[in-house]
C-alpha cells in the first residue's frame, strides 16, 4: 500500500447563494484545490453529495462535475453516506491512490440546499433516517438528536448550559474564520433564549442550511514532493464504520459506536491515540453531537464531554482544540461537502496557515464526519509529512 | 410522498404490531428482518408486540417536515415496550410539560397523516399516557 498525501485543498463560497448552482459550486471548489496543489490535471474524481435529487432534482453528480470541469472522459463517481458523503469520498480516493489504481485524484463534496424551502429541506434531510420507522412518524433530524440529547442528559447529567457552550465556542472560533457562513459570536444567553426547534434543542444548537462545496487533491506521498507547490500533508489513518440506521435499534443511544469503531481503525493505522492529537474537527451538526463525538473519539471519558466543554478543554488554547474552523455550527454545513471541508481545516492548521485560529505547532490532526444519527462515520488522521 | 404500495407493504407492522423473534437466540426485531443482527440466524417466528411500555426519551417537534406542519407542535418518543423492544412513535393526548421520562404509556391505533399534499391517509400506532 502506498502512502498518500493531500497536496491541495479548496472551498467554494458558502452560504445562501441564489446565484450559484450545484455545478458552479463544485467547479469553484475544485479550481481552488487544483490551484492550491499546483497541478494541471487529475486522473479521477470522487465527489460526495447527500441528496442532489431531493435538494436540486439532480443526480448523476460524478458525470456532471467531470463535464463542467472539462475533464471528461476521466472516471468520476459520486459517493453517498448522508452527511458523511464527503468523508466517504475522501476514504474512497485514498483507496484509489494507495492501491496504485490512480496517482492524482480530485476528491470533494457538494450540496445545493437552498433551492427548496425550509419544509422541503427538513424532509430531504429526514431521508437519512429510517424512512418507514422514524420519518414516517414525523420526526426530524433535530428531533432525533434531541432524543439523544435528552437520553445523554438523563444518563450523565449533561446540562442544557453545556450544550449551549458548544455553540458559543464554535461561533467564537468561526469569528476567526473568513470562510464561516455565520461568523458572529453568540452568548450562552442568546443560545438558551433562541427559538425552540425540537426540545431541548434550539435553533442555535443546530448547524445551518448551506450551499457549498469542498475539494482536495491527493496523490502518492513520494510523488507529492515532486509535483506539489506546498509541503504535502500525509494521511496516516483512515477508518469508516456503520451502525443501525434507526435509533430504536441502538444498543446505547448515548454512545456513537460507529465513530468509535472508525476511530479505532484510524488510530491503529496511524499508530497513535486520542492523546496524541493537536487539533480535531468533528461533526457538530447539533451541539449534542460534538459532546457525543468527543466521547466516541476517546478525547474524554464517556459522559465527560459536557464538563470538558465547560472547562474550556476544547477551546482554542485548551488541552485539545475542537472545531477551530467554527465547525458545522458556524462555518456552515452543506451536508455532502462537509467531510472534505473538515480535511481542508486540518490541512490549513498543519500548514500553519490558519491565521487567528492557528493552533501553535500543530503536527497531527483528526477529522470525524458522520451521517444520519451516526449510522455512518468516517475518521481520518493527517500529519505533517 | 407516501404512496399506496409503500404504505401497504408495512401494514402488518403498523396495524398489528408484528415483529420477528429469532428462533435461535430469541431476539425480537421490529420491524421483522431476514437476518438476525445478533446471531445471524435466519429463522423467525411472528410475534405481536405488547401494547404497553414506558417512555425512554422524547422530543417535541416544533419545526416539522412539510407533511406534518399542521400537527406541530407534537411529541415523538422512544418507548420501551413490556417485552424490552424499543419503538419510535408519536406521544399524544398530553401536554409537553406533562411528559416525564419513565412514564407508563399505552399504544393506540391513530391517524398519522391526512390526505392531501403529503399523500395518502395513513394509520399506525401512537403512544398515550397510561392513566
Amino acid at each position: 500500500m502506498r502512502d498518500v498525501a493531500v497536496i491541495g485543498v479548496g472551498l467554494s463560497a458558502w452560504g445562501e447563494l441564489w446565484d450559484r448552482s450545484l455545478r458552479d459550486l463544485f467547479v469553484e471548489a475544485a479550481l481552488n484545490a487544483v490551484e492550491d496543489a499546483g497541478v494541471d490535471s487529475v486522473e479521477a474524481i470522487f465527489v460526495g453529495c447527500m441528496t442532489g435529487g431531493l435538494f436540486a432534482q439532480q443526480e448523476h453528480i460524478g458525470a456532471l462535475v467531470a463535464d463542467y470541469l472539462g475533464v471528461a472522459p476521466i472516471p468520476a463517481t459520486r459517493t453517498e453516506s448522508a452527511c458523511a458523503s464527503a468523508g466517504a469520498a475522501f476514504r474512497t480516493a485514498l483507496m484509489a491512490v494507495d492501491s496504485g489504481n490512480h496517482d492524482v485524484v480530485l476528491v470533494g463534496g457538494v450540496e445545493k440546499m437552498t433551492d427548496v424551502d425550509g419544509g422541503g429541506a427538513t424532509a430531504a434531510l429526514a431521508a437519512a433516517s429510517d424512512q418507514e420507522y422514524e420519518a414516517f412518524h414525523g420526526v426530524t433530524f433535530p428531533g432525533l438528536y434531541a432524543m439523544m440529547a435528552r437520553a445523554h442528559m438523563a444518563k450523565y447529567g449533561t446540562t442544557r448550559e453545556q450544550l449551549g457552550l458548544v455553540a458559543v465556542k464554535n461561533h467564537e472560533n468561526g469569528s476567526k474564520n473568513p470562510h464561516a457562513q455565520f461568523p458572529m459570536k453568540v452568548t450562552l444567553e442568546q443560545v438558551l433564549g433562541s427559538v425552540m426547534v425540537a426540545d431541548p434543542l434550539r435553533i442555535l444548537d443546530c448547524s445551518p442550511i448551506t450551499d457549498g462545496a469542498s475539494a482536495a487533491v491527493v496523490c502518492p506521498l513520494e510523488m507529492a514532493e515532486k509535483i506539489a507547490k506546498k509541503a504535502p500533508v500525509r494521511v496516516t489513518g483512515s477508518g469508516q464504520a456503520t451502525d443501525s440506521i434507526a435509533l430504536h435499534q441502538r444498543k446505547d443511544l448515548t454512545f456513537l459506536e460507529s465513530t468509535a469503531a472508525a476511530a479505532a481503525r484510524a488510530y491503529d493505522m496511524a499508530g497513535c491515540g486520542p492523546g496524541d492529537l493537536d487539533v480535531v474537527e468533528v461533526h457538530d451538526c447539533f451541539t449534542i453531537s460534538e459532546i457525543m463525538v468527543m466521547e466516541a473519539l476517546g478525547l474524554v471519558e464517556k459522559g465527560q464531554g459536557g464538563p470538558a466543554v465547560e472547562a474550556g478543554e476544547t477551546a482554542l488554547g485548551g488541552r485539545i482544540p475542537v472545531n477551530t474552523s467554527g465547525g458545522l455550527k458556524s462555518k456552515g454545513h452543506p451536508v455532502g461537502a462537509t467531510g472534505v471541508a473538515q480535511i481542508h481545516e486540518i490541512v490549513t492548521q498543519l500548514r500553519g496557515e490558519a491565521g487567528d485560529r492557528q493552533v501553535a505547532g500543530a503536527r497531527r490532526g483528526l477529522a470525524q464526519n458522520m451521517g444520519g444519527t451516526g449510522a455512518s462515520a468516517t475518521v481520518h488522521i493527517l500529519e505533517v509529512a | 410522498m407516501l404512496t399506496t404500495a409503500r404504505f401497504w407493504r408495512e401494514t402488518p407492522q403498523r396495524y398489528r404490531m408484528e415483529a420477528g423473534r429469532c428462533t435461535s437466540c430469541g431476539k425480537v426485531w421490529y420491524p421483522p428482518r431476514r437476518i438476525c443482527g445478533e446471531c445471524k440466524g435466519r429463522e423467525f417466528e411472528t410475534v405481536r408486540l405488547p401494547d404497553e411500555g414506558t417512555l425512554y426519551t422524547y422530543t417535541v417537534i416544533r419545526v416539522a417536515p412539510t407533511a406534518f406542519v399542521d400537527q406541530a407542535p407534537y411529541a415523538v418518543a422512544l418507548v420501551d415496550l413490556a417485552d424490552g423492544t424499543r419503538i419510535m412513535c408519536q406521544l399524544v393526548d398530553c401536554e409537553p410539560e406533562e411528559i416525564e421520562l419513565g412514564m407508563p404509556v399505552r399504544l393506540e391505533f391513530r391517524r398519522i397523516l391526512g390526505e392531501g399534499e403529503a399523500g395518502m391517509l395513513a394509520y399506525a400506532h401512537k403512544a398515550v399516557p397510561k392513566r
